[in-house]
């Protein structure tokens, strides 16, 4: 049984977070893997999960998961005990060293990562396109972070559209989100791996220890059409 | 400039009269949003000026705004409105300027309610609901709530609101005289509302609800049930449009007409027989299929048509991404499209392949086609409903014609 936990949904999830347990549940299910989603609200136990997954939310909501998530102490516990994280938007820039919200107000992190969020001068709205190795990772950002990994962190992916982290890393190149070990932290908001299913069974990969076959739907068809559209020709013409 | 006001006003008017008379000639448009802007950059005073003295009604929420204002004007026997959603500064400007009548019934984007109300020193504002709505171009919902909050602790108009959704309720608390009627009709979302606007602790926003902070559902002035019951009243309530959600902008709008001076039976009789408003729920024709079409741009408003659509086999889903659209269709995984599973769902318009994925995971048969393939592949001899967001809800308007 594959234990996916969708962490404080009623604070994080402004735009359709819960379509990643939904993508990660089916994808389990139509290769024979029971799948469970629980959804764990701010006064529950944060459950022993397989995946846990952390979404994006408005300033205060996104204070409150912080506090609440660093009062309960037990996410860190959970990831270093083999589960798999999943942080998106809001939830990449809790997970990290702090981050600011309006008013200049610098709120602590849960320190997973080291990773600095400020307030740029603009909102970053539109898709996003990375290269994460050999794939495309597509999706939509809306944010107004600026987040400067620790010289040790490396990006989930190096940009090709869009903003993503917005901070040159130690690489030199400007990167999205962050890739340590069982974490993932993306800029790619909501549901991102409904546009993405290589990426979806990375993680189920990872969580069940074993490489899973290729399961081919309409989701590969949608991969395609979004990386060619954000992209153009040329990213299409690379590695999907 | 130093012109007068008046005369700056009066040449602004005819300008947007000018420029809307050409624009419609032209086939440029509806001929109501280019003139009331040229209007607005000649006399930016105008709207101010153009809604003295009149008796202003207006209708603001995420979803059913367009439907809630032809009931109101349909409860009051007739009124000056913007019919055409032309729902912000310009199209109001036009609307004002075309026309003036005893009352004038406005509709407001949401976004722009907190800078009309307090030019337009409305009588009365009908607010229908609160939920996430393209968030790449318009504000959280919450933030908007606490724009809503400020304008309203400054108007002086009655606050007619759903009490039934907690978004509204924490903005309708604002009004500085407390002259809100509060209305139960309803809601069939509460995702937006599971954090209290008031603390942000978890709320259950199901029946009675309350937070440990205070924050409550208010005592309801009226209730919608099988008639909508006033503390002093009772009224049935019939509508020609289809859905629950149409019955409660029906009971707000009477609500709304009473508030003017006309009577509950007589408002309720005149709501009964409103139908298709700019298109919405009417049947149209492509080929030899019947079409019925609605409009949903937004989770919430996909939860209010899936319970008229859930129990056909064949319906057709088309999703557009265009500015007016909002880019990025996200939003698809807010909303309850698992409960079409059974039914076998057309996917159609520039994101039908987001859409077919998200029904893929959801075990719903999806079928993507290009929509000049729908009169030859989509048939049946009972009407075909197609839900189409914003932009593409307007391409099949142009495609079909009225039955």
């Amino acid at each position: 049984m594959l234990k996916i936990a969708v962490l404080y949904p009623e604070l994080l999830g402004t735009y359709g977070d819960g379509g990643n347990a939904l993508v990660l549940s089916s994808r389990a299910r139509q290769r024979g893997i029971e799948a469970q989603v629980t959804a764990v609200s701010l006064d529950d136990e944060i459950p022993s999960a397989d995946i846990l997954l952390l979404g994006g939310g408005e300033d205060g909501p996104q204070r409150q998961a912080t506090f609440a998530l660093a009062k309960n102490g037990a996410l860190a516990q959970r990831v270093n005990n083999g589960a798999i994280l999943l942080a998106v938007c809001a939830g990449f820039q809790i997970i990290g060293t702090s981050y600011e919200v309006e008013g200049g107000l610098h709120v602590d992190g849960l320190d997973l990562i080291e990773a600095v969020t400020t307030r740029g001068e603009k909102r970053r709205v539109g898709n996003l396109l990375t290269r994460v190795g050999e794939r495309w990772l597509v999706g939509f950002e809306n944010h107004g972070g600026e987040t400067q990994l620790g010289d040790d962190e490396v990006g989930l992916g190096v940009v090709s559209v869009g903003a993503g982290n917005a901070k040159r890393a130690a690489s030199g190149d400007v990167v999205d989100g962050v890739r340590r070990g069982r974490i993932y932290g993306t800029y790619a908001h909501g549901p991102v791996l409904a546009q993405n299913p290589w990426f979806a069974d990375e993680l189920l990969s990872a969580a069940l220890g074993y490489q899973l076959e290729p399961l081919a739907s309409v989701a590969d068809e949608l991969h395609r059409e979004r990386v060619s559209a954000v992209g153009g020709v040329e990213a299409s013409s690379l590695n999907y | 400039m130093t012109t007068r006001p008046s005369l700056r006003s009066g040449l602004a008017v005819a300008a947007l009269k000018l420029v809307n008379t050409a624009s419609r000639r032209l086939h440029l448009g509806q001929g109501t949003v280019a003139g009331g802007r040229v209007a607005l950059r000649i006399d930016p005073h105008v709207l101010r000026r153009l809604a003295r003295g009149r008796r202003i009604v207006l209708v603001s929420g995420t979803n059913g705004k367009t439907t809630t204002t032809a009931l109101v004007v349909a409860a009051l026997g007739g009124a000056t409105t913007n019919t055409t959603g032309s729902n912000m500064s310009a199209g109001l400007v036009a609307a004002l300027a075309a026309d003036r009548r005893s009352f004038t019934v406005l509709e407001v984007d949401e976004a722009y309610l907190p800078i009309v109300a307090p030019l337009v020193n409305p009588e009365v504002i009908v607010l229908l609901n609160l939920s996430r709505d393209q968030l790449d171009r318009a504000a959280e919902v919450r933030v908007l709530t606490e724009k809503w909050r400020t304008v309203l602790h400054q108007t002086n108009a009655t606050v007619v609101a759903n009490s039934a959704d907690p978004l509204v309720v924490y903005a309708a608390i604002a009004q500085m005289d407390s002259k809100v009627v509060w209305c139960d009709v309803g809601t069939s979302w509460t995702l937006d509302a599971r954090a209290c606007p008031q603390c942000t602790e978890p709320l259950d926003p199901v029946g009675s609800w309350r937070c440990d902070c205070g924050f409550a559902k208010p005592d309801a002035d009226f209730v919608l049930g099988e008639k909508l019951l006033g503390r002093n009243s009772e009224v049935s309530l019939r509508t020609a449009l289809p859905g629950a959600f149409n019955r409660s902008n029906a009971a707000l709008a009477v609500v709304a007409a009473h508030q003017l001076g006309v009577s509950f039976e007589e408002a309720a009789q005149r709501v009964a027989s409103v139908e298709g408003i700019a298109g919405r729920f009417t049947l149209r024709r492509l080929g030899g299929q019947v079409f019925r079409l609605m409009l949903a741009k937004n989770p919430a408003g996909v939860a209010a048509l899936i319970d008229l659509v859930a129990a056909t086999s064949h319906m057709v889903v088309s999703i557009n991404d265009f500015i007016a659209d909002g880019l990025d269709p996200s939003w698809l995984y807010d909303a309850p499209f698992d409960r079409l599973r059974g039914a076998t769902v057309w996917c159609t318009g520039s994101r039908a392949l987001d859409l077919a994925t998200r029904l893929h995971y959801d075990d719903v048969d999806a079928r993507v086609v290009s929509p000049s393939e729908i009169p030859s592949r989509v048939q049946s001899t009972e009407p075909i409903d197609i839900i189409a967001n914003y932009t593409t809800f307007a391409e099949w308007l142009e495609v079909t014609t009225p039955c």
